[in-house]
């Protein structure tokens, strides 16, 4: 298990570190320049900029003072705002994003596997139908159109929770919401078809002839295998969530993370580029992690190593 | 043992509730003030400002906070005109270049420090130290020396200003500027506390830190979330100030404001999602204000390149544009066919209208247009096909989308031209304008200050945002000599005469000029939008 776990750290630095060069490359070739604006902005002030924040040093130069900052935790300067570091805006983003994330994940991971075996055990039934247009519904309906409803519904016309902001708890509900409703109905659609196939197995019809109660059949045994795959995507879509989604948090007005990720780029604001990416890289290996021994502990098959066996 | 996934997820939840907790806040209510319920008009910034530092702000989210909490030596007064604000008299000497200001008496900083000369010469040269990379030190090379010691050839001692005492701060031009005391209510020329900021580099950052000068002050700010100013007690004029304060909400969906507005969350609003705009004018609701707008939205053609470097293919191309078919049925915010490049609102040597003066140098003249591109065709040997190659270039917005769509299809109906659209970031557009590697891309400017001079003098020779590439030597020596006389009537004559020489060689194809509309609730009295500033609150009331 240790050696295990320590191999799968070192892996991880290795792919944090391809990911920030990648990223890096990528930037730097995209056309388009942080400091470019549509104003009489003299060259000379243009240039007094990029000496401010090194982009007039070659960018392998950039690249190597980019890395020893890195390695000190410190990813630099915001070359948009003047008031906040690439630091400060994360620590500010992220619990806001985090909490809105998590509330999301919390509904998403105890109503999609629950309609997913509604669905699977009552297969061509009503409960089934309903569960699984539910499921189409939050998969093909964006969030960006679920969060203007909700606002104009029950914000606006009914009027039981704030419109938009961020504040209070209630200020938390719709955005959760809107946000849980896709994953919540990936992990309906992905339950509900992995139980089915369990459902199929010789060992339930084993267990069922053995005369054991339906209700320890389905928990026991069908729940228990059937949510496997289930959990095998939640790493990356827990990551998804608790970094923040752009459009959510731009509908609702939310101070998070997940904005940055796309202004940034609009921006060229380098350093919040390579800041979001390498953290949002680093929260889903985390998580990946996390998911690979939760694995471990559901299925008792899975052993990693030989010394876990 | 999905449950003890679920604890996990419960315990971060948790903690992330713990961790937010001691970020954002609603601001507490003040006890013991329910006799008299303080007057707080709630609006909305759609942005979080880059900073709300007067050297380093540079735009309308930074200057909309700013324009309420400083004040510099002039200010507007609500008929948009230039008043005196912190000085109380200023002379200009015979040679037109050295203004001698003398403040007030009575004017005081919102931490109690008296407001001194030394606190504008200090915020001048500050701005303009090339250390400090300001995006805006270019608005202070007027001052001699200014533009030198920005840009490393001079030092900060040779800057034209000076505080001779506590009172009279003495500033020298480069050269005379006719609109001097304009520029003098801009956010860059705002003063800054010298034994604050050298104290303290990082004051502008924090509410607690931010000392200004001006009707309000900076009492808080969540980032990215809210801000919050509060009535300045100090600032000498504080009894004209009905406001108890003005809240800032951060929210930059324009759609969600507008709900908010709607649910009596917002007083005031701006700016309106555009199809609002369109049902309020409908409608006729008098909630809703057009405010005037110093800005032109125009497409620039590339001189340089075949075949756009042709006068009367780029004047047919002005000819076919229908321009009150875009105002009224794409663009609908309340924005008003071109003229020219200037736009209305500034005023000539006589007090008038300095566009009556001119008259209108554009036209949808759809009969002229195909002659002279016929003729533009046979001089330049093109094709109608050829025109397939070219494109409108315009930065991904759904509301330059669809102009660049109305104008590729009049263009089409007039002309029989192809022209493909293509959409790129800003950044790149930008990037692509300054490297002529385009044939036509959308663009816009906003004037720096009142006179027809901030939109005339961009297409000089050397210009620094002439992307068009437009070059004509009796041009630069009209704005040239405008620059170096204040004598109003030379100064129009000239800039009436330079847009006429544009308006016929057609470098660049004006669209539209812009309106800033908004919404206020109608308890809401005494808010003013200068022309080249977002709406005032400082002489706001609100009548509940």
């Amino acid at each position: 298990m240790k050696k295990y776990l320590l191999k799968r750290i070192a892996m991880a630095v290795v792919t944090i570190w391809a990911i920030i060069t990648i990223t890096f490359i990528l930037m730097h070739s995209v056309p388009g320049d942080p400091f470019r604006q549509e104003s009489k902005m003299p060259k000379v002030v243009y240039e007094n900029l990029h000496k401010k924040y090194g982009l007039d040093k070659p960018l392998s130069e950039q690249y190597i003072i980019y890395l020893g900052k890195i390695i000190r935790g410190d990813f630099g300067d915001s070359m948009k705002s003047r008031v906040e570091t690439v630091n400060d805006m994360i620590k500010r983003g992220l619990p806001v994003s985090a909490f809105i994330g998590l509330e999301a994940l919390l509904i998403a991971v105890v109503f999609g596997p629950a309609l997913g075996a509604i669905a699977a055990l009552n297969q061509n039934k009503w409960p089934d139908y309903l569960s699984m247009i539910i499921a189409i519904i939050g998969v093909s309906v964006p969030s960006f159109i679920m969060g203007t409803v909700f606002i104009q519904f029950l914000a606006r016309n009914i009027e039981w929770l704030p419109i938009g902001g961020w504040g209070s708890f209630r200020h938390s509900i719709l955005p959760s919401i809107a946000l849980a409703l896709m994953p919540l109905a990936q992990l309906a659609r992905y339950m509900r078809s992995s139980m089915l196939e369990v459902l199929g197995q010789d060992y339930i019809k084993t267990a069922k002839s053995k005369g054991i109660s339906k209700a320890t059949v389905v928990l026991r045994h069908a729940v228990r295998n059937a949510i496997l795959p289930v959990v095998s995507i939640l790493g990356t879509v827990a990551t998804n969530l608790i970094v923040g989604s752009f459009v959510i948090e731009k509908i609702f007005g939310i101070p998070g993370l997940g904005m940055f990720f796309i202004t940034s780029i609009n921006n060229r604001d380098y350093p919040l580029i390579m800041g979001t990416t390498i953290f949002y890289a680093i929260i889903l290996v985390i998580m990946l992690l996390i998911v690979d021994i939760a694995y471990m502990l559901i299925d008792p098959r899975i052993k990693l190593t030989k010394e876990g066996r | 043992m999905k449950k003890s996934l679920v604890l996990v997820l419960a315990m971060l939840m948790v903690l992330s509730f713990a961790l937010s907790a001691c970020a954002p806040k609603a601001p507490a209510e003040t006890p013991g003030e329910a006799a008299a319920e303080p007057k707080i008009l709630r609006t909305n910034n759609a942005f979080e400002p880059g900073s709300l530092d007067p050297a380093l702000a540079q735009g309308t989210h930074d200057s909309w906070v700013l324009d309420h909490t400083f004040e510099g030596l002039t200010k507007k007064d609500v008929d948009g005109k230039i008043v005196l604000g912190m000085a109380k008299e200023y002379k200009l000497a015979d040679d037109d270049v050295t203004y001698t200001f003398t403040l007030r008496d009575d004017i005081k900083w919102s931490n109690g420090d008296p407001v001194t000369a030394y606190d504008f010469e200090f915020a001048w040269k500050r701005a303009l130290d090339p250390d400090m990379a300001s995006d805006y030190a270019y608005q202070l090379y007027y001052l001699k020396g200014g533009e030198a010691y920005n840009t490393k050839t001079g030092t900060a001692d040779e800057v034209g200003v000076k505080a001779i005492d506590d009172k009279t701060l003495e500033v020298v031009l480069a050269s005379p500027t006719a609109y001097f005391l304009e520029l003098t209510s801009f956010y860059t020329y705002y003063p800054v506390n010298k034994k604050v900021a050298e104290a303290n580099p990082d004051w502008a950052k924090n509410a607690d830190t931010h000392v200004s000068n001006g009707p309000f002050k900076l009492t808080g700010w969540e980032h990215n979330a809210s801000i919050t100013l509060a009535k300045n007690d100090n600032y000498y004029n504080s009894s004209v100030v009905k406001l108890d304060g003005i809240e800032f909400t951060i929210l930059n969906d324009e759609n969600t404001a507008w709900q908010k507005y709607l649910g009596g969350e917002y007083d005031f609003l701006t700016p309106l999602p555009q199809a609002v705009v369109a049902q309020l004018k409908a409608e006729g609701n008098p909630e809703l204000v057009i405010g005037g707008e110093l800005a032109v939205y125009y497409y620039n053609l590339y001189n340089k390149m075949e075949p756009f470097n042709n006068a009367k293919i780029r004047k047919a191309l002005s000819l076919t544009l229908d321009r009150q078919t875009i105002c009224d049925k794409i663009a609908q915010g309340g924005q008003l066919p071109a003229e020219g490049v200037v736009p209305f609102g500034m005023l000539d040597e006589n007090g008038k209208e300095y566009r009556d003066g001119v008259g209108k140098l554009v036209e949808y003249n759809v009969e002229e247009g195909k002659k002279l591109f016929a003729e533009g065709l046979a001089e330049t040997g093109y094709k109608v096909e050829d025109f397939k190659k070219f494109s409108i270039l315009y930065n991904t917005l759904e509301a330059h989308k669809i102009i660049a769509q109305a104008a590729q299809e009049m263009w089409r109906t007039n002309l029989g031209i192809e022209l493909q659209l293509e959409n790129v970031d800003f950044q790149v557009k930008l990037d692509r304008e300054k490297a002529g590697d385009y044939q036509i891309s959308r663009a816009g400017w906003i004037g720096d200050y009142i006179d027809p001079m901030t939109f005339i003098d961009l297409w000089v020779s050397d210009g620094p945002f002439n992307d068009a590439k437009f070059s004509n030597p009796e041009y630069d020596r009209l704005v040239k000599e405008s620059k170096a006389t204040t004598d109003q009537k030379v100064r129009m004559d000239n800039m009436r005469k330079a847009e006429k020489i544009l308006m016929d060689a057609m470098p660049v194809v004006p669209v539209y000029f812009y309106t800033q509309p908004y919404a206020q609730k109608p308890y809401v009295t005494g808010v003013f939008k200068p022309l080249n500033r977002y709406p005032y609150f400082i002489y706001a009331d609100m009548n509940k």
